[in-house]
């Protein structure tokens, strides 16, 4: 029988202080505060708790939240890589500088990136004006929440996959070439598989900070119950109300949720690398 | 497929890598490319494969001008050196692709193309490996199914670059006897770059040894070995000690002696003597000799190698000795080639 260690045998140092440091940041850091979200939430009874998670309200702004997450991800994902691609693959005038406006979205202040995007989107703004002739509102409506949440994803997409693109192999694509392949069927059966680790990083990424986004978003929202209300502003609402259970509560769920997806992907990602391994 | 390299020329920014470089492939035939690393001998691999387009000239493919089709038209298989397997599909994918992607009517049924994925396989020593991923497979075994991969496609030739380099020693034995067989199994018009020449010898029918973006000869391993046409050939392939002489009347000199052998219609003046370590004779006395003073001596596997210096000159050689021969005791040791080659000293 094969004893199961704790641990490898190391010619490192340090095992016991580093590995101690780590655990007691994270407890400290990540896990405390989960627990304590989580304790809060079972201050409330089961028929009040029962209530938030079938109130039409929670229900909308769970609904919109994650599905407004999700397109902006997904859309994320297929701009992160065209723009991933032109950074990688062509040299041009100012391609550092295009490289360096990716991080804006990184670097702008939440609140600022949303006031800016509600002055442009409303129907009088300079983006606003040309969709409202067809009856079209950005500003205040779920369009214009996806329209934050894919400005402040946008940098995560291109940040994960552009390092794998520069690592890839060009002998694989000239290989491809030789066998007869056209551009376009390397790039969907050969270049994209071997992305698809880097996609999932960058996708869930860019969801998980979607998820969690307020600052930019409660601007461009208009946050009309029902309808433009999201999780994160719920919170907000009953925070102000004192009534921090029920906070905690929504907070909780959000958490749940989020965890479960993410834990797909990287379900989805470990598969992916068991099976192709890194060569 | 015979294939015709007329008059290539090739630069990269205005550099020529290639000057007008010409060969005739015959039909079946093994090629090496042989030369130091900037010789142009991958440039040109790739030229055949259209992965590069020449500057002028022209590449023929039987009686066609292939110089103008793109790489997917002209079906050739290419082997590179680190393998450039598709690692997120598993070896008999790997062996299929080529087959997959082609257009719709030519396109084999997908048992057909299974069916023909274990066939290479064992052709290639790995039946029974089908399910595995590039990532479980050592360098060999790599390798293997990258050939099986370009052989999949029927290619009218077949081009490796450097395709044992990444292995070790033992495997890269063991592999080249093992592409000669398939070599003779599948009769492809065979090109393969590398820069070792004992690989090159052993495997090809023909040597080309490339040096700076020219060809400097062309030959079977008996040729290039034998007979080099130049002082590049001469150093490039085998072991070789060189020594300044002059020459005058018909003779070589070396300082105010005659060292015993003849010009070889090298002009009178200043040239360079040519000859393997192992191709001489030890004299006694010294009328018409190189002699010269043991400087150090080395056991190289199963003989012993003498470095003599040289008159009064600060010029070494080296020359070949059996283990135990008393001469590797000596302080001085004379002695003259039994074949050398004599070239005039501004051609180096």
């Amino acid at each position: 029988m094969t004893r199961i260690r704790f641990r490898e045998p190391s010619i490192i140092p340090g095992f016991r202080l580093t590995f101690g440091f780590t655990i007691l940041y994270l407890f400290l850091i990540v896990i405390v505060p989960i627990v304590g979200l989580y304790m809060k939430t079972f201050e409330l009874d089961w028929p009040s708790f029962w209530r938030i998670l079938t109130g039409s309200r929670f229900q909308a702004a769970l609904k919109l939240s994650f599905g407004a997450s999700l397109l902006a991800a997904l859309f994320n994902v297929v701009i992160g890589l065209l723009i991933a691609w032109v950074i990688v693959r062509y040299r041009f005038f100012a391609r550092r500088l295009v490289d360096a406006i990716i991080d804006l979205p990184f670097a702008l202040p939440t609140a600022v990136a949303g006031i800016a995007l509600t002055a442009l989107y409303v129907p009088q703004g300079w983006i606003g004006r040309l969709f409202s002739p067809y009856g079209i509102t950005i500003a205040y409506t779920p369009l214009g929440i996806w329209i934050a949440l894919v400005f402040i994803g946008l940098p995560f997409v291109v940040r994960t996959v552009q390092p794998v693109l520069e690592d890839f192999n060009a002998e694989v694509e000239e290989a491809a070439a030789t066998l007869g392949a056209s551009r376009l069927t390397t790039i969907v059966r050969v270049i994209l598989p071997a992305l698809l680790p880097a996609i999932l990083t960058g996708f869930s990424l860019a969801f998980a900070r979607a998820v969690g986004e307020y600052g930019s978003v409660i601007f461009i929202a208009g946050n009309i119950p029902r309808q433009t209300e999201i999780l994160p502003l719920l919170i907000v609402f009953r925070l102000e109300e004192r009534d921090y259970a029920a906070a905690s509560a929504i907070a909780a769920i959000m958490l749940t949720v989020s965890f479960l997806i993410l834990l797909l992907v990287n379900l989805i990602q470990s598969w992916s690398n068991r099976r192709f391994g890194n060569v | 497929m015979e294939l015709g390299i007329r008059d290539v020329r090739k630069e990269f920014n205005q550099y020529p890598a290639l000057h007008g470089v010409s060969l005739d492939i015959r039909p079946g035939e093994l090629i090496a490319l042989l030369g130091p690393s900037g010789s142009g001998k991958t440039t040109l691999l790739r030229l055949i494969a259209g992965l590069d387009f020449p500057t002028s000239g022209q590449i023929l493919f039987g009686d066609e001008d292939a110089s103008n089709k793109t790489v997917q038209e002209r079906n050739v298989g290419f082997v590179f050196q680190h393998y450039a397997l598709f690692r997120h599909m598993n070896v008999a994918d790997n062996i299929g692709f080529g087959l997959k992607v082609r257009p719709g009517a030519s396109r084999p049924a997908k048992a057909e193309i299974r069916r023909r994925a274990s066939e290479l396989l064992d052709l290639v020593q790995l039946s029974g490996l089908e399910k595995r991923y590039p990532a479980q497979l050592s360098g060999g075994q790599r390798q293997r199914v990258a050939l099986a991969r370009a052989l999949a496609i029927e290619p009218k030739i077949l081009l490796l670059d450097e395709p044992f380099g990444a292995l070790d020693a033992q495997v890269r034995r063991e592999l080249r006897r093992w592409l000669r067989e398939i070599h003779d199994t599948t009769g492809h018009t065979t090109v393969f770059v590398t820069h070792d020449q004992e690989e090159a010898l052993e495997l090809a029918d023909r040597v080309v040894v490339m040096s700076q973006g020219r060809i400097e000869q062309v030959g079977t391993a008996d040729e290039v070995y034998d007979q080099p046409n130049s002082p590049f050939v001469y150093g490039f392939i085998g072991e070789s000690s060189s020594l300044p002489v002059r020459v005058a009347n018909g003779e070589l000199w070396l300082a105010d002696r005659a060292i015993g052998l003849g010009a070889q219609d090298v002009p009178d003046g200043d040239a360079i003597l040519y000859f393997r370590p192992q191709e001489i004779e030890l004299l006694d006395g010294c009328g018409g000799c190189i002699a010269g003073t043991v400087a150090a001596s080395r056991r190289v596997a199963g003989s012993r190698r003498v470095e003599l210096k040289i008159g009064g000159q600060r010029e070494q050689v080296e020359i070949e000795l059996p283990v135990g021969h008393p001469a590797a005791q000596q302080s001085r040791v004379a002695f003259r080639p039994r074949r050398y080659k004599v070239f005039p000293a501004k051609a180096t």
